[in-house]
């Protein structure tokens, strides 16, 4: 850490969101709200089967029904969109199902009508009549089964490296990525010891409390979409290219998300709505139930074979990663959570030889997609336990094992990429000395037996990406941002306004940010995978940098020697003669980065920044029942400087608290038929205010990205990372039972405690 | 499957309203047509108090409510606390000083019921806060820091008596 750090005027001072006196009186702007005149209301009739030939839909009945305004399927997106494929790594999503269904669930036909009860009347009298076929429903069957989920393969032709796998057939592997890095073969043979295992995680939902929900209004050859999304510029790219229009037909407006988490990216309800508007000439609004959503995206279930070869001293010398994904009937993003979050599998350890094979696999269930951390509380999850298995079976502190073992600034990366400003020892030190892992510890020995589970996980930040920024300064001197980074509760509106008041001076308070709107805001890839922060922060650094080299200008050239923030306005009178006038600084940002080799994915700069999670947690389980309690929970991270630190420590509990619902209590669950058995909140329980542990420490350790604007990356998911393995973890060390399959359920630990007793006799 | 509308007279937050009702509104349906957005409709089943409202003074979810039953009732909803435009409730004051919110979805609930628990409660322990607010549910975890504001509400309310 000898970076020279420059002092702050407004950033590292925690600030209080800026619309938060919106957000307690209610009045806070969701797309959820919006209502057009003259609105209709469109209902989803979904697939019974998981997967199936459409042989027809009957509409008669429902069309019957007073107040329908329009029955439609897939022939009639034909007719309007010839293409009506869509997703952002294949294009294989159609807007509507057209020959076949690929999970239950899957939209086969709409009910538009003038009210939302008459729809959701109608769309139950619509029968759709499918020809069964055999499904695959997991995804190691799904590498070897004869069953196909899709004819043939479809990548979107926007990514190169995707464009080989055109057209393939008789296959459910979407895409295979892989590290390969030494000679592995040769390491395994000189091991002390070799441990293989396998963790598997399971289906869950992102359950945003806002629903998802897309308004369509398409007249005079425009579309104007108004939806919860955390990517208007891509939806806005998507539909302009399923229309055959230019972009600018197609405006894309957000407001603020009531949670995102990763499932209102690229587009979901946007292709069906801008559709549906167009065939029925009026604003339509498909506006998704708590339960549908359990039908439309998911995050990936994995199964992880890891394999590791380790010295006498624990040093991990070789590892071998077998990830598969399974993805669920249409890619979405899948395909770059395999890739991007699938090079980490390795871990956060400095291993000399390496070989991943991260799959990304089709099977008829709902969709899945990029999931707060984007593929890495999976990735964590099984290297994480293995490491605790390890140290374990070697009589080495698992603490010690991993700091004989972490990855350190200047080492490389499994990737070849040099490991820089990644606070990995720091982070698991600090979690240590947090939760005080080496004092004694008393495990008990009666019914209820405690014990402790502690890890850290890395996540490389998505490149290349590119973000986009404006600041314009009115003529009163009043600063607005125009940017499309949504937020959607990790309040990114409020850090670019500080950012904004760091360049130029204006009070942070003061600074505006515009809701994204297409029309009005430029470029920017997503609001995902924690890449706001770093991305649009450098954008909007640049574009309040340009502002204030054109106020320095004007100055000069009304011969004004100072220029005064609270004052700015001045020079606008002085040049126009009147209050008038607009300063506009743009900002543009995208980071270096050189594409993996594709034989080796071998790669000197594979991210432009790392993130760090680390977790440690202590638990107290019920010997008689397998019940547990998690007594503490602390989470650290590296987020370099914390720029906002009140929103950075909320990022940071908000993140564990929601992976820990994943973990103890969330699972999809699905019959031998692919039929899902619990969507909806009365079946599939998060997290309330009574399943929370009972203390829970946070903090970001003083960090510095030398490249990140101000020394800051992102946060929101990096105390998802740890969460897992140590509660298993925990676990283990409280009665001996090792979980390897997520959820953590007490009866699992029951089970094994069981097992272990049978064994002792 | 025909639907039908009725209408209805009832007292919200305070003022006489006469609406005319689809049979299948919910509560929050109408309210959404009354202008009034805080309380709002998520799991659509009663599970996560995004809805909350009070109904004759108790608190209430708006999604499983029809719309027809609150004839002759009172409602109440999160906007009668600062209807003048002024100052914010001291609930709402401590939500913003703790940052007990993120997306601020499920605010307004969260909100309403604290007010119910600090009626009853003044000084409520770790179990009656649990007890309140188990029905509502905030996706981004921010409970930390509403148990935080909902102590720092009753504190401030104890020094001020």
């Amino acid at each position: 850490m000898t970076t020279e750090r420059p002092p702050f005027t407004r950033l590292g001072k925690g600030l209080r969101r800026l619309e938060a006196v919106d957000k307690v009186t209610g009045r806070a702007n969701y797309t959820h709200h919006v209502s057009l005149p003259g609105m209709l209301h469109a209902k989803i009739v979904r697939s019974h089967v998981a997967h199936g030939r459409l042989v027809g839909i009957d509409t008669a009945d429902a069309l019957a029904v007073p107040g329908v305004y329009g029955v439609f399927t897939g022939a009639d997106i034909l007719k309007i969109i010839p293409e009506p494929y869509y997703g952002p790594a294949f294009h294989d999503q159609p807007i509507l199902a057209i020959d076949k269904v690929r999970y239950v669930g899957e939209p086969v036909a709409v009910v538009v009508a003038e009210s939302p009860h008459v729809a959701e009347d109608a769309a139950g009298l619509v029968q759709a009549d499918i020809e069964e076929l055999p499904a695959v429903l997991d995804e190691i069957e799904a590498m070897r089964s004869d069953v196909y989920v899709h004819d043939s393969l479809r990548p979107a032709g926007t990514f190169a490296d995707l464009k080989h796998l055109n057209g393939i057939r008789d296959t459910n592997v979407a895409l295979t990525f892989g590290v390969k890095k030494g000679d592995v073969e040769a390491a395994f043979k000189t091991a002390h010891r070799v441990f293989k295992n396998t963790f598997k995680t399971h289906q869950v939902m992102h359950v945003p409390l806002e629903p998802m929900v897309s308004v369509a209004d398409v007249h005079s050859a425009h579309a104007y979409v108004y939806t919860a999304s955390q990517t208007p510029s891509f939806a806005r790219t998507e539909i302009a290219r399923l229309l055959g229009w230019r972009e600018n037909q197609v405006t894309i407006k957000t407001a603020f998300l009531g949670g995102g988490f990763g499932c209102k990216l690229y587009v979901k309800l946007e292709p069906l709505a801008v559709a549906l508007s167009m065939l029925c000439q009026r604003p339509v609004r498909v506006a998704l139930t708590m339960a549908e959503q359990f039908y439309t995206i998911t995050r990936h279930p994995t199964t992880f074979n890891i394999e590791s070869a380790v010295d006498e001293n624990g040093r991990i010398l070789a590892r071998r990663c077998e990830v598969i994904w399974n993805g669920g009937a249409y890619a979405d993003i899948g395909p770059r959570v395999t890739q991007k979050s699938g090079f980490t599998a390795p871990g956060p350890y400095d291993i000399e030889h390496v070989d991943v094979t991260s799959v990304a696999v089709y099977t008829n269930r709902p969709p899945a997609g990029a999931f707060r951390g984007f593929g890495i509380p999976q990735l964590v999850w099984a290297y994480e336990s293995q490491a605790d298995i390890m140290a374990r079976e070697m009589g080495i502190d698992p603490v010690e094992f991993r700091l004989r073992n972490v990855l350190s600034d200047g080492k490389r990366h499994a990737t070849g990429t040099v490991m820089k400003d990644a606070a990995i020892s720091q982070v698991l030190n600090r979690v240590a000395e947090r939760f005080g892992w080496n004092k004694p510890f008393e495990r008990t020995t009666g019914r209820f037996r405690r014990g402790r589970g502690i890890g850290v996980g890395i996540k490389a930040c998505v490149s290349p990406t590119t973000s986009v920024a404006a600041v314009s300064v009115a003529a009163d001197g009043s600063c607005s941002v125009q940017c499309n980074t949504v937020d959607m509760g990790q309040g990114s509106d409020t850090l670019m306004a500080m950012i904004v008041s760091e360049v130029l001076g204006v009070p942070a308070e003061s600074v505006s940010v515009v809701n994204p709107d297409t029309d009005a805001s430029p470029y920017d890839m997503a609001t995902l995978g924690s890449r706001s922060t770093f991305h649009m922060g450098h954008a909007v650094r640049l574009a309040a940098e340009d502002a204030l080299a054109k106020l320095l200008a004007m100055a000069k050239e009304v011969g004004v020697e100072r220029i005064d923030p609270a004052d700015l306005g001045t020079l606008f009178v002085r040049k126009f003669g009147m209050q008038a006038g607009t300063v506009i600084g743009t900002g543009v940002y995208k980071p270096t980065y050189q594409s993996p080799d594709k034989n080796t994915g071998q790669s000197e700069d594979i991210t432009p920044n790392w993130m760090i999670g680390g977790t440690a947690m202590e638990v107290e389980v019920d010997t008689e029942t397998g019940m547990y309690t998690i007594l503490r929970m602390e989470n650290v991270v590296d987020c370099g400087t914390a720029l906002n630190p009140l929103v950075v420590q909320t990022q940071i509990s908000g993140a564990a608290i929601m992976q820990l619902g994943t973990v103890t209590l969330e699972e999809m669950e699905f019959d031998e038929q692919g039929q899902l058995r619990n969507a909806g909140l009365s079946e599939y329980k998060i997290p309330g205010i009574q399943d929370i542990p009972r203390a829970i420490g946070r903090e970001a350790v003083d960090a510095y990205q030398s490249n990140g604007p101000f020394g800051g990356k992102g946060v929101g998911e990096s105390a998802t990372f740890g969460v897992a393995s140590a509660l298993a973890a925990a676990i283990e060390d409280a009665v001996g039972v090792r979980i390897t399959q997520l959820p953590i359920r007490p009866e699992k630990i029951w089970e094994g405690m069981r097992n272990n007793e049978r064994a002792q006799l | 499957m025909s639907t039908h509308h009725i209408d209805i007279e009832f007292e919200l937050n305070g003022r006489p309203e006469r609406r005319h009702v689809d049979v299948r509104d919910n509560a929050i349906d109408m309210l959404g047509r009354c202008g009034l957005k805080g309380a709002r409709e998520s799991c659509g089943q009663g599970l996560c108090g995004c809805c909350t409202i009070y109904v004759d003074g108790a608190p209430a979810s708006g999604c499983l409510y029809p719309a027809w039953k609150l004839q002759g009732k009172q409602v109440e909803t999160l906007e009668a606390l600062n209807t003048a435009g002024g100052e914010l409730d001291p609930i709402q004051q401590a939500f913003i000083d703790c940052g007990a919110f993120q997306c601020g979805f499920c605010t307004p609930g969260f909100v309403m019921m604290t007010r119910k628990l600090l009626e009853a409660h003044p000084d409520p322990t770790e179990a009656q806060i649990e007890h309140y607010l188990s029905g509502n549910l905030c996706r981004c975890g921010t409970y930390p820091e509403i148990t935080a504001a909902v102590r720092l509400a009753a504190k401030r309310a104890g020094a001020r008596d």
